[in-house]
């Protein structure tokens, strides 16, 4: 494809070191190539739009980081260091949290239980620190959803807001720097959307970096920085979002077609 | 919902709750789980029934005393198939776990140690090389178990069949068949009857246990106090510790009323080789297997709700998936899971041929669906996530008492079998309505 014309336009406006940068990432499931050589950046305080068609390779790309997959080829950097990521408790430790697409809770545990799961609070004893974690559960869901007042339910009998805001304060609680995502507003009506767009912005203010799985082109244009497409695990390309229509976007969804000011 | 066994214990707030206090009887108030309350209320009932079959004799020291005796064994095992079962597994290999270790615990004590290392009968040392034995053999084939389940990811299902068909035998290779008798002194103390703490011992117990209960109310409520949670009305909290310490001493009292059979007295003072003064008399009072019981119980109900590893449990249980992405490694969880399981048939061994006095082949044989049928009836869903270890020894008290009730009213054996299987399949029914009705997972 021809670069386009040489301005400011088409190019990644961040300077400095990435939060995170994936390089050449490929990952191959029993010969089907699900994600094929993809490369991709992260800067403190940006949203960045993973889109593309069911099966496209987003998702796969992303537990690269997350740590649910274990990627065949390329390189992640965190903060310009290489970082190695074996399982979901390394990415833990460079402080990549994900929000996953089925929220994955243990419905049958209570808020506190699924907020803390693998990060129990423990008392000097080494027992589960029910009370503490229930207060620290009480804290941040008053901060995220004031609403909140079901503690002692298992999370199975939370509306669908309300489960997300459960997933979405394990993800914030323990100091994310990079967070992942997975289609966020998918099962949540106007209002609890208008939540998370919300809550977005004030993570974004924060410095933290997201990489936002989406399929509403109006949550793209209004969320992102920047958005990469992605079509049968290859990268269609990458726009700064303010300098396309949501046709273009759209354009390279469908059918791959990469507009002039992308890069 | 407060059959789930993390939040049974903390139930504590609904009613300050914002869909609160309307409509709420006066069990919501006192915040007992309904399923438990149903499960003491069939007990009673099946009890009762009983008592009337037969004359009045089902409900007496006697019939109390033999019955947790031999509930014993099941109900120890039972704890343990909770978490499996929690787990989306199953172990069908409970019973041939406690042969194979019942085996080899009783060779150790009967032919090994005297015969080949030299400790002549009634040495001290023999009864705890024999449990230690017993315990280890059962938890390496529950970690092998796990391990093949857990790592090689063949279905619990038929790793356990094809254990339930090669332990016993393996077990029965080791015994070269035959039945092992006697078995130490020191060991058969915990069987049961050969064993029992008396009257002031047993009242002394009784006393330290409602003591423990009521301090760990008070406690629990403080903690939530302390971080400014809602808390259950004061009266409710009596209520419940009311009912646990007359629980707790009217069973005490129950055994303390159950006296020593004049002949066995005899034999004791005999054995010591003194005359047993005329008029003289002696209860049972507790007996040591059933301490063990409820130190399993303390323990695993501990494990369960205030460990990593009950959270764990419960989390994979409720969501395999889930519980991978928080970075808990559900292989070696599984394996932990099923030593556990094969730890407590050891224990269990140990306590079964205790009480026999000596071990047979077909020691433990169909326990598995004893074992699985307790847990089952005590509210753990096949479909994980959720049950509890009170449940569970509960499920098994009731199938022992039907089991020896019908026996005790001269119910055909057949029919025993055939009211057992019906009284399974109808509690699983009456729980998956009640969960139904409150809009939970089945």
């Amino acid at each position: 494809m021809e670069k386009s014309a040489d301005t400011t336009m088409g190019k990644n406006p961040n300077t400095g070191t990435p939060l995170v940068e994936l390089k050449d990432i490929s990952i191959s499931f029993g010969g089907i190539k699900a994600v094929d050589h993809v490369s991709i950046d992260l800067h403190p305080g940006e949203v960045v739009g993973l889109l593309g068609h069911n099966g496209a390779g987003k998702s796969t790309l992303i537990k690269c980081l997350s740590g649910a997959y274990q990627k065949d080829a390329g390189e992640v950097y965190i903060n310009g260091e290489k970082a190695e990521i074996r399982n979901t408790r390394d990415a833990r430790k460079y402080n990549v949290e994900t929000i996953y697409q089925t929220l994955a809770l243990a419905d049958n545990l209570d808020a506190a239980s699924n907020l803390f799961l693998g990060r129990e609070l423990v008392t000097p004893f080494g027992f589960v620190d029910e009370p503490a974690m229930e207060a620290e559960t009480r804290k941040i869901m008053g901060r995220l959803n004031p609403n909140f007042q079901k503690f002692k339910e298992p999370v199975s009998a939370l509306s669908g807001g309300q489960r997300q805001s459960v997933a979405i304060a394990r993800a914030v609680y323990f100091n994310a720097k990079i967070l992942i995502m997975d289609e966020p507003t998918a099962a949540l009506g106007p209002h609890e959307t208008q939540m998370v767009a919300e809550l977005i912005e004030e993570l974004k203010a924060q410095g933290l970096g997201i990489f936002l799985i989406e399929h509403d082109i109006h949550n793209v244009m209004r969320l992102c920085d920047r958005a990469m497409v992605m079509k049968n695990g290859q990268s269609v390309g990458t726009v700064n979002v303010g300098e396309v229509t949501d046709e273009d976007i759209l354009g390279m969804i469908i059918m791959g077609k990469k507009p002039p000011q992308a890069y | 919902m407060a059959d789930q066994s993390q939040t049974a214990a903390t139930q504590a707030d609904t009613q300050a709750g914002p869909q609160s206090s309307s409509n709420k009887g006066f069990f919501s108030l006192l915040e007992i789980d309904m399923r438990l309350l149903g499960m003491v209320g069939a007990f009673i009932l099946i009890a009762l029934a009983f008592n009337m079959f037969t004359d009045g004799r089902f409900v007496t020291p006697r019939n109390i005393f033999n019955l947790t005796v031999q509930t014993v064994s099941v109900a120890i095992m039972a704890t343990g198939m909770v978490f499996v079962i929690v787990t989306r597994h199953i172990d069908l290999s409970v019973g041939a776990l406690l042969a194979i270790s019942s085996a080899i615990g009783a060779m150790m004590q009967a032919r090994w140690l005297p015969q080949i290392v030299g400790l002549d009968y009634g040495n001290p040392l023999i009864a705890p090389i024999a449990i230690v034995t017993c315990l280890a053999v059962g938890t390496l084939i529950g970690a092998f178990n796990g391990w093949l389940v857990g790592y090689q990811k063949i279905p619990a299902f038929i790793v356990t069949l094809g254990g339930l068909l090669i332990w016993r035998y393996v077990g029965w290779y080791v015994t070269d068949g035959q039945t092992i008798a006697p078995l130490d002194q020191t060991f058969t103390v915990l069987g049961g009857a050969e064993g029992t703490l008396g009257v002031t011992l047993s009242w002394a117990v009784g006393i330290l246990a409602s003591a423990f209960t009521i301090y760990a109310l008070w406690n629990a409520r403080n903690a939530r106090k302390n971080h400014g949670f809602p808390i259950k009305p004061l009266w409710a909290e009596v209520t419940i510790g009311g009912v646990a310490v007359v629980a707790i001493l009217g069973y005490i009292a129950t055994l303390n009323a159950y006296d020593i059979p004049v002949g066995k007295l005899k034999r004791l003072f005999e054995a010591r080789g003194e005359i047993m003064p005329a008029g003289y008399s002696e209860a049972y009072g507790l007996p040591i297997s059933v301490i063990i019981l409820i130190v399993v119980a303390i323990a695993m109900t501990l494990v369960a709700k205030k460990t990593r590893l009950g959270k764990y449990i419960f989390a994979t249980g409720g969501n395999p998936d889930a519980a991978e992405l928080s970075g808990i490694n559900t292989k070696l969880l599984t394996v932990k899971i099923f030593a556990l399981m094969g730890f407590l048939c050891g224990l269990s061994a140990v306590i079964a041929s205790a009480r026999l006095q000596s071990h047979a082949n077909d020691i433990g044989t169909l326990d598995e669906l004893r074992v699985i049928a307790a847990a089952v009836i005590g509210g753990t869903a096949l479909s994980g996530g959720i049950g509890t270890i009170h449940g569970a020894i509960l499920g098994a008290l009731i199938m022992q008492s039907l089991q020896s009730g019908m026996a005790m009213v001269g119910v055909d054996a057949p029919l025993q079998n055939i009211v057992v299987g019906s009284v399974l399949v109808f509690a699983v029914w009456i729980d998956i309505q009640y969960r139904k009705r409150l809009g939970m997972k089945i």
